[in-house]
């Protein structure tokens, strides 16, 4: 290491004088590192293998998307949500529109709550394979459990693309309803894919969840106390993990969940397998909630008659609209001062607030585990950073 | 839960807190509740840990700038006018401090209720732009509020690691803000035009020819 640089200098463990032992090595992880999945870094201090202090650094993918919609119309900032967690489009326009609707007092359609309790759970569905996958991937087993994973995801995506016209940028939703009803056949489509689905999660599990090697990598890896998720505002799976009963679909009863039977898987350990368990399990809850929603799915207007989308001015006043994302508690805070733009337009990341306490579940770990640490929060570099 | 009673409740048990109700004239019906910065963490420690309201979910925190506005009065001067005292009536125009707000969504995981709504305000953008934080209550605050001290620039007495979050440390400005003007990072361009053009002969002119 005789041609060290100013810059990698700071990161060079110093020499030792004195046997070396008890020396911290800091390490940036990131931002272009594989398992970050975007650009996010991490200055770990290390003592051998484990990790004595972990800093995540965010930022790199800011654009300041609250500012640009606070300059654009309630319309427009619409397709401008997809673009925040690019898993799940779908969802992120359920919430925006459902804070707009709350602004705005408007109504949405019987049939409208249908399509969009049915794309939500499609939804659901798609990230949790695809997170799942990467896990697996990040903990080395290079490709096979992502390709699977990948199989069932191209699956729903072909399903987005046939209704709202793109596979990942659905911009599907509208305050006061939904942009375009099922096309001809859609729905036999959709029913024959969540027919399959089962079939699909026993065969992942089959080879996934006994597996000794994954069993050994997550179990009592990155523990996270009830009172500690709590008290950190952490949502969605990484909560219930946790073993905490708070799903906002159960909640709020926002839309019209109040009509379908599903149960909350918890988990009882909150650590990586844990996680992984209550997403699998929550993937079959998903697949109940649509199995009622397509056959009640009654027919009629998906949008709301009343409700003007060009030029719309909301009155005075601010509203807050939040549910359950399939990563937590995605929320929008908007003020409108009867302009016909947002006076003030504010996204409530889940991804953000989950990232808050990965210092807490890596302290003690090994290197090695903070990958899969990370890969179990399940977290998306377009909304933390925003 | 009516916010309503909240307030009594809190008033009765916190001494000394000064409270308004913030009514909010949208359909949501969201109404929220200004607490004062003296007595804020006092507030929000009873509000987590009153057996039955149990706060104990600070979901969403977030800041908002309400810059200073032009206030124009009607006064009534007496001038001397051709010798001869008069009442004039002249438009005084005063500019407001304007403020800073933070606004903190809690809601109750163990109860299941929510949410409340409490805002705190600077006196002004300028200086007193001093808020305390409320991280030692909800930990779930804490990068919350560094992104509002980013941002919008409050500074959050009490918090534990108050840095930029999102921009860069060497960065100045609080971008959120309405007034806030973009820097001129001006690129060469060989052949600019339109948009780009007005740019360039703005830049040039202003730093002269560089």
């Amino acid at each position: 290491m005789s041609a060290t640089t100013a810059a990698t200098a700071h990161f060079t463990p110093k020499p030792s004088t004195d046997g070396g032992e008890g020396q911290l090595l800091e390490v940036s992880m990131g931002p272009q590192h594989p398992s970050t999945h975007g650009v996010f870094r991490m200055d770990v201090a290390l003592d051998g293998e484990r990790v004595v202090k972990l800093k995540p650094v965010f930022g790199y993918l800011h654009r300041n998307h609250e500012k640009i919609a606070e300059t654009e119309t309630y319309l427009g900032s619409m397709p401008y949500t997809d673009r925040l967690d690019y898993l799940c489009s779908i969802t992120n326009n359920w919430a925006y529109a459902l804070a707009v609707e709350k602004l705005a007092g408007i109504q949405v359609p019987e049939r409208a709550e249908y399509l969009r309790v049915i794309t939500g759970e499609l939804t659901r569905l798609q990230n949790h394979t695809s997170v799942i996958g990467f896990l697996l991937q990040d903990m080395g087993a290079s490709g096979t459990p992502l390709m699977y994973a990948f199989r069932e995801r191209e699956k729903v995506l072909d399903l987005f693309e046939s209704l709202t016209g793109s596979r990942m940028m659905c911009n599907y939703m509208r305050f006061g309803g939904c942009r375009a009803d099922m096309p001809a056949g859609w729905l036999q489509q959709a029913q024959k894919v969540v027919e399959a689905f089962p079939r699909f999660l026993d065969e992942f599990e089959r080879l996934l969840s006994g597996n000794e090697i994954l069993m050994a990598r997550t179990q009592g890896v990155g523990v996270l106390s009830k009172e500690l998720a709590v008290d950190a505002g952490i949502t969605g799976p990484m909560l219930r993990g946790s073993g905490v009963n708070y799903d906002i679909r159960k909640v709020d009863k926002y839309g019209i969940y109040e009509r379908f039977s599903f149960k909350v898987p918890l988990g009882e350990h909150g650590d990586v397998y844990d996680r992984y368990m209550v997403r699998l399990l929550e993937m079959r809850e998903s697949v109940k909630i649509l199995q009622q929603a397509m056959r009640d799915v009654p027919p009629g207007p998906i949008m709301d008659a009343k409700t003007k989308l060009r030029g719309f001015r909301p009155k005075a006043g601010e509203a807050y609209g939040r549910i359950e994302s399939p990563k937590g508690e995605l929320g929008f805070y908007l003020i409108s001062d009867g302009s016909p733009n947002p006076y003030r337009y504010r996204v409530r990341p889940p991804s953000l607030v989950n990232l808050t306490v990965l210092e807490d579940m890596c302290l003690g770990q090994n290197v090695a585990d903070i990958v899969v640490i990370l890969g179990s929060i399940d977290f998306i570099l377009g909304e933390v950073d925003r | 839960m009516n916010l309503e009673t909240i307030k009594s409740e809190i008033e009765a048990n916190v001494p000394g807190c000064r409270l308004e109700i913030v009514p909010n004239n949208s359909p949501s019906g969201q109404h929220s509740l200004l607490i004062d910065s003296e007595t804020a963490l006092t507030v929000a420690r009873f509000l987590r840990d009153a057996a039955h309201l149990r706060f104990d979910y600070c979901s969403n925190v977030t800041g908002i700038d309400w810059p200073g506005k032009e206030i124009s009065e009607k006064v009534k001067i007496k001038k001397i006018l051709d010798g001869v005292e008069q009442e004039v009536e002249e438009i005084q125009k005063t500019q407001s401090a304007g403020h800073l707000e933070a606004v903190y969504h809690l809601y109750s995981m163990e109860k299941k209720h929510g949410p409340v709504i409490l805002r705190m305000r600077t006196e002004d953008r300028a200086d007193r732009i001093h808020l305390p934080s409320l991280t030692p209550i909800w930990r779930s605050a804490e990068f919350q509020e560094r992104e509002i001290f980013d941002l919008y620039g409050i500074v959050f007495d009490g918090h534990p690691d108050l840095r930029r979050i999102l921009m860069w440390d060497g960065f100045e400005d609080h971008p959120m803000r309405r007034d806030y003007v973009e820097p001129d990072d001006y690129e060469y361009e060989p052949t600019p035009h339109d948009a780009v053009l007005q740019k360039a002969k703005q830049h040039l002119s202003e730093t002269g020819g560089r």
